[in-house]
């Protein structure tokens, strides 16, 4: 594979650079470090968003009613709110949860075996809305006329700091991929710096036999921009290890188990390498023409 | 052209006081200088701003007929190509054995194919056997011929040499001076900053040398006492 033109060593340049220690090592890291966190941020990213998508869409287009009332009342209340919700426009449909569901939604908390039928538990009906929304006002009052003990709960008061909190979970993630780039560019910033400080007398003499700027920009570009590139790489596929490596999401599993990359997903971090050795590639290039400028 | 290098009311600086003091000079091509003068006087000075290292603080100075002051940074390394120079300290690059670092030049401008020579030119110099050592374990002398042979390897149209015979023996300043006359008669431009005025002398035996002398921040003609 050829590489870019401006990693390419066509001209002698590497060469015209010593060997420099410990910023080679210190760049590397610095790479891989960033990108091995960048890999998490990302996935936290996505999980986040796709909760925030996975709770709308289960909860924005569903209501509840819960009714109590006394037990020879139940079914006859439960009738009036179906044949109420039967002839709401907005509703494509609403049923009464069996016994069973009741249960299943209970078992996390109370476990499997759960009395149901020695319980005063209320009777849930459950609306599917058909996408055009309904007047959730004026249901509540017809429904407070037909079945007194009825209560509606669109799911507003959970879905709204639901999404808001995986909305800014998700921003958080974002930020903080900005946040490692940035640490990253100024890492390597400080790194060529150093490596542009500690050769000025290379490129003193590199200057004084005609070589122009760009010809030693283009050594150090080269080194910096490899290195990162080499590192990054190392730390996402140690990042998406890191990710495969945690337990799958199931049934029971709470958000932290959603945490990871479905399917495509698996290729967003494949591009966190190209982008540091850019980050990398713009960094060095901007402080070896600024420190030239100083050294000659 | 009118002039390789021209100084018009040329004034130098440094933040103590000014060293150089209207300077008005043209090098013709062709032309072969000598620059004499006490120690501190302002000799590598001098030489510093005809290679732009160092740009005047008043006055014109004209490289090649172009204003130094209106060349960028690529511009002055272009010029560079053009002007050989032997620094009194010898910078080369330390890691770097002593063949690459006299192609240095070549390999800077993208001509390495041009380094055929170089064996000859090591040869010639007296470093035939060298080309593979690393500068720092070269004598003085030894860097000092180095520093010629990459000083003169681009075929520049002017040679620059700050106290080139400073580590070299008799033998040697002779042959480094024979190459410095048969340069300057293949028409390069030299000019040369020197306390050694037998090697003055036996210069002006072999070219028509104009020697200049720096004193109180000025330079003057001399040689008729040379």
């Amino acid at each position: 594979m050829k590489l870019p033109l401006f990693l390419r060593d066509d001209s002698g340049t590497d060469s015209v650079v010593p060997p420099s220690g410990h910023t080679a090592w210190l760049t590397s890291f610095t790479a891989a470090a960033m990108a091995f966190l960048a890999v998490f941020a990302l996935a936290l990213s996505l999980a986040a968003g796709n909760l925030a998508a996975r709770w709308s869409d289960a909860l924005d287009r569903t209501a509840t009613v819960r009714l109590s009332a006394p037990e020879d009342q139940i079914d006859l209340q439960t009738k009036a709110i179906l044949d109420t919700l039967a002839t709401t426009p907005g509703i494509a449909s609403a049923r009464a949860m069996t016994d069973e569901e009741q249960r299943a939604l209970l078992a996390p908390w109370f476990g499997p075996d759960l009395p149901i039928d020695s319980l005063p538990l209320p009777r849930l009906i459950e609306i599917t809305e058909d996408g055009t929304g309904y007047d959730t006002e004026g249901l509540r009052q017809r429904l407070a006329a037909e079945a007194p003990g009825a209560v509606l709960d669109d799911h507003t008061r959970w879905r709204r700091p639901l999404a808001v909190a995986a909305s800014r979970l998700r921003l958080l993630g974002l930020l903080s991929i900005v946040l490692i780039t940035g640490a990253t560019a100024a890492m390597i910033t400080l790194a060529a710096s150093a490596a542009l400080a500690a050769n000025a007398q290379v490129i003193r003499t590199l200057r004084l036999v005609g070589a122009r700027d760009a010809y030693i920009a283009r050594a150090f570009v080269r080194r910096f921009t490899l290195r990162a590139l080499v590192g990054a790489a190392i730390g996402t596929a140690l990042g998406m290890l890191g990710v495969a490596l945690l337990p799958a999401a199931d049934s029971a599993g709470g958000f932290l188990t959603g945490l990871g990359f479905h399917g495509a997903g698996w290729l967003l971090p494949l591009a966190l390498p190209p982008l540091t050795a850019l980050v990398a590639f713009a960094a060095t290039r901007a402080s070896a023409f600024r420190k030239l400028r100083e050294l000659t | 052209m009118r002039s390789v290098i021209a100084f018009e009311n040329v004034a130098y600086s440094y933040g103590g006081g000014e060293l150089l003091s209207d300077i008005s000079l043209r090098l013709a091509p062709g032309s072969f200088h000598f620059l004499t003068g006490p120690s501190g006087a302002g000799k590598s000075t001098f030489l510093k701003l005809c290679y732009a290292e160092l740009l005047p603080t008043a006055g014109h100075l004209s490289l090649f007929d172009r204003e130094v002051r209106s060349l960028s940074r690529d511009d002055i390394a272009l010029t560079r190509r053009r002007i050989g120079v032997v620094h009194q300290d010898c910078q080369f690059l330390d890691h770097l054995p002593l063949a690459a670092n006299v192609t240095l030049p070549l390999t800077v401008a993208g001509r390495t194919g041009e380094a055929k020579d170089l064996n000859d030119l090591l040869g010639w110099v007296g470093l035939g056997a060298l080309g593979q050592a690393l500068p720092p374990s070269l004598s003085g002398g030894e860097r000092q011929r180095a520093a010629l042979a990459r000083a003169i390897i681009m075929g520049p149209d002017v040679i620059l040499a700050d106290e080139p015979t400073g580590n070299l023996d008799w033998e040697m300043s002779l042959r480094l001076l024979t190459l410095l006359t048969e340069l300057n008669r293949m028409g390069k431009t030299v000019l040369v900053a020197t306390h050694d005025l037998n090697l003055i002398r036996q210069a002006k035996s072999q070219v028509p040398a104009r020697v200049l002398r720096i004193a109180k921040r000025r330079i003057q003609l001399a040689g008729a006492d040379l």
